[in-house]
């Protein structure tokens, strides 16, 4: 058993790098990321680990590129108008295969948006942002435990295949206080990176380390030519969609409706859900954890006949086509975005009975 | 990428020459003579097996490729950057930068300053030519008034804002312990270039702060001269424009980042 802590889960966050051994943070003031930084501000310095704040999200992203190539687990955090200023680091750190962690806590958007929560970073998380159609895998936590938990995942996760990871949270998550057990996680150990740099004579064979994120420009002993770099990135992506799909089912075995949601709605989501089961419905809930690789395969298997999907979002509907994508004409699905937030300002929410409301409509 | 040992003539043993051929220079570019100018200055401090380099995007991007010493190649204009946090987190005793002027000022101009005004202990190696090189010759931050690039076929004039003088300029923030100009015109230039490079090594393995060493270098199918004619541009017109010397040099800033344990 770990301490246990009651801490908001942007703070969260902090303690699962801790935890996975992060050396490094980078980060810039945007809100509502800010506990984040803030926490490493703290934090880091005193136990002789890396904080700058940099001068911007693309110098943060950067900066993290620059760490990560010397082997050290590194992160940076972020939200929206954030994450659009790195789409450039994001597709450097794929091209050069170095593993770190962002933790992109979403507001409303397009543009400066709002500084409150909104899911609409969705598409631009999962489809790989920056120029090259590269993929990182993106996990949504949908608690404060979960906020600590999926960062050391992440760190793993990146450290396997030596590619980014994406946390994807939000304001309400970011935001919400919930006990928190601080613990370390156990992952499989995984080989030295011997491919990091730190000055040739502290290389065990002697010879020199060169990291570029223009892999394939010119021919290195790994890849001699641009297509055999290409189609290392593809094996990788494929063993990820193999190996990487997380997800979580409740109570869908008998369900008339499912509900597919992720991150803080899957938790309002599950509120609605056991309203309506407490009226007799039978209704079931899929949280997709990782966003990609998308649980495509296990929702194809639950449109039987007779089953209804309700994807709901705080967007205008993102997830929403790759729920369509996976089932297709097998079953009908409905959708409940962010125009059905309780109030027409920007710290509207949609509540749990607004969802039972939409599942008496479909169900 | 493995390497077999090559010596170019006359040259440092850190060239080296990778698997596959990279030809990083044009005939009569001057750049290979200050990466020669580097790699001596390394090697007489015995670092060249500890130093880190960080090339920008650009024509100098493929010199430290061939460079016997670990590097850390980057986004266009990200050096600075990069090089904040491989020096904060490796702590090795030299990080230095390898910088067009267009990557280390023009889209590297917030990472360059910011990283002087934060005082990291790094070391910048701007070298211009007055051009984008690598992409055929356009207008860049030295681009000198009056002279015709891809982009400024009619010269550079009052619309296109004046060449940026960045030892000077950085010389004014409190982080930085160094800058210099340098030229490798000359015998006498090019001596003097490799004694601002070594002084800028210096103050970095002091912990004194941010130092930066600008060094003017010939373009020849870019400036459309001979090589022998690019001397005399640099002589008569870049030098008059871009004075050499040294503008800032400081035992100690006034805020250093702490020099790390080793």
């Amino acid at each position: 058993m770990g301490e246990t802590l009651f801490v908001q889960g942007n703070e969260a966050v902090g303690h699962g790098a801790m935890a996975a051994g992060c050396e490094a943070f980078f980060g810039y003031p945007i809100t509502p990321q800010n506990e984040i930084t803030e926490w490493f501000a703290r934090e880091f310095p005193p136990q002789g680990k890396v904080f700058v704040q940099s001068q911007s999200e693309i110098a943060s992203i950067n900066m993290v590129f620059g760490a990560a190539a010397t082997g050290v687990r590194c992160m940076t955090s972020t939200s929206s108008p954030g994450w659009s200023l790195m789409q450039e680091g994001m597709s450097m750190l794929s091209n050069a295969e170095l593993p770190c962690v962002v933790v992109l806590v979403q507001r409303g958007g397009p543009g400066a948006g709002t500084t409150r929560h909104s899911q609409m970073d969705y598409n631009s998380a999962t489809r790989g942002g920056g120029g090259g159609g590269y993929h990182d895998i993106v996990l949504a936590p949908a608690s404060v435990q979960e906020q600590h938990d999926h960062v050391q995942l992440a760190f793993h996760l990146a450290d396997k295949y030596r590619n980014p990871v994406i946390v994807l949270s939000d304001a309400i998550l970011g935001q919400m206080a919930e006990p928190l057990e601080v613990k370390a996680l156990n992952y499989n150990s995984l080989p030295a990176k011997e491919w990091a740099v730190r000055g040739r004579d502290h290389q065990s064979d002697g010879q020199r380390r060169l990291i570029l994120p223009a892999q394939g420009f010119m021919p290195s002993k790994a890849y001699p030519n641009y297509l055999t770099f290409v189609n290392n990135l593809d094996q990788k992506f494929k063993e990820m969609r193999r190996t990487e799909v997380r997800f979580e089912l409740q109570d869908v075995e008998d369900a008339r409706v499912i509900l597919v949601a992720f991150g803080s709605l899957a938790r309002v989501c599950q509120g609605a859900m056991e309203m309506a089961r407490g009226e007799g419905k039978k209704v079931g809930l899929v949280r997709p954890i990782s966003l990609w690789p998308f649980p495509a395969q296990a929702i194809r298997k639950l449109a039987r006949d007779g089953v209804k999907f309700l994807v709901v979002e705080d967007n205008l509907g993102q997830m929403l086509e790759d729920v369509e994508s996976a089932i297709g004409e097998s079953a009908p699905v409905h959708f409940l975005g962010m125009l059905a937030r309780h109030e027409a300002r920007e710290m509207g929410m949609i509540f749990p009975d607004r969802v039972l409301e939409e599942i008496n409509k479909v169900y | 990428m493995a390497v077999k040992k090559e010596k170019v003539a006359g040259g440092s043993d850190l060239w080296i020459r990778p698997e596959f051929a990279v030809i990083p220079s044009c005939p009569g570019c001057q750049e290979p003579v200050v990466g020669q100018l580097i790699l001596e200055v390394v090697e007489e401090m015995g670092l060249d097996g500890e130093a880190i380099v960080v090339p920008g995007v650009g024509c100098t991007t493929f010199l430290p490729v061939i460079w016997n010493m670990d590097a850390v190649l980057t986004a266009h204009g990200r050096p600075c950057d990069v090089a904040t946090a491989v020096k904060r987190v490796t702590k090795a005793p030299l990080v230095f930068t390898v910088q067009g002027d267009g990557d280390c000022f023009a889209i590297g101009a917030g990472p360059t300053v910011s990283a002087a005004l934060r005082g990291e202990n790094i070391t910048v190696i701007t070298m211009s030519n007055t051009n984008y090189g690598t992409t055929g010759g356009q207008m860049s931050p030295t681009t000198v008034t009056g002279q015709r690039t891809t982009t400024t076929p009619e010269g550079r004039g009052e619309m296109q804002g004046h060449p940026a003088h960045v030892p000077e300029l950085l010389g004014g923030i409190k982080g930085v312990a160094y800058t210099a100009r340098g030229a490798v015109n000359t015998p006498a230039n090019l001596q003097k270039a490799k004694r601002y490079i070594k002084e800028a090594f210096q103050k970095q393995l002091d912990g004194a702060g941010f130092s930066l060493v600008e060094i003017i270098v010939a373009c020849p199918p870019n400036w459309h001269y001979t090589p022998i004619d690019c001397l005399k541009f640099i002589d008569e017109t870049l030098l008059a424009e871009f004075p050499l010397g040294e503008f800032k040099n400081v035992d100690r800033v006034e805020q250093p980042i702490p020099v790390p344990a080793q």
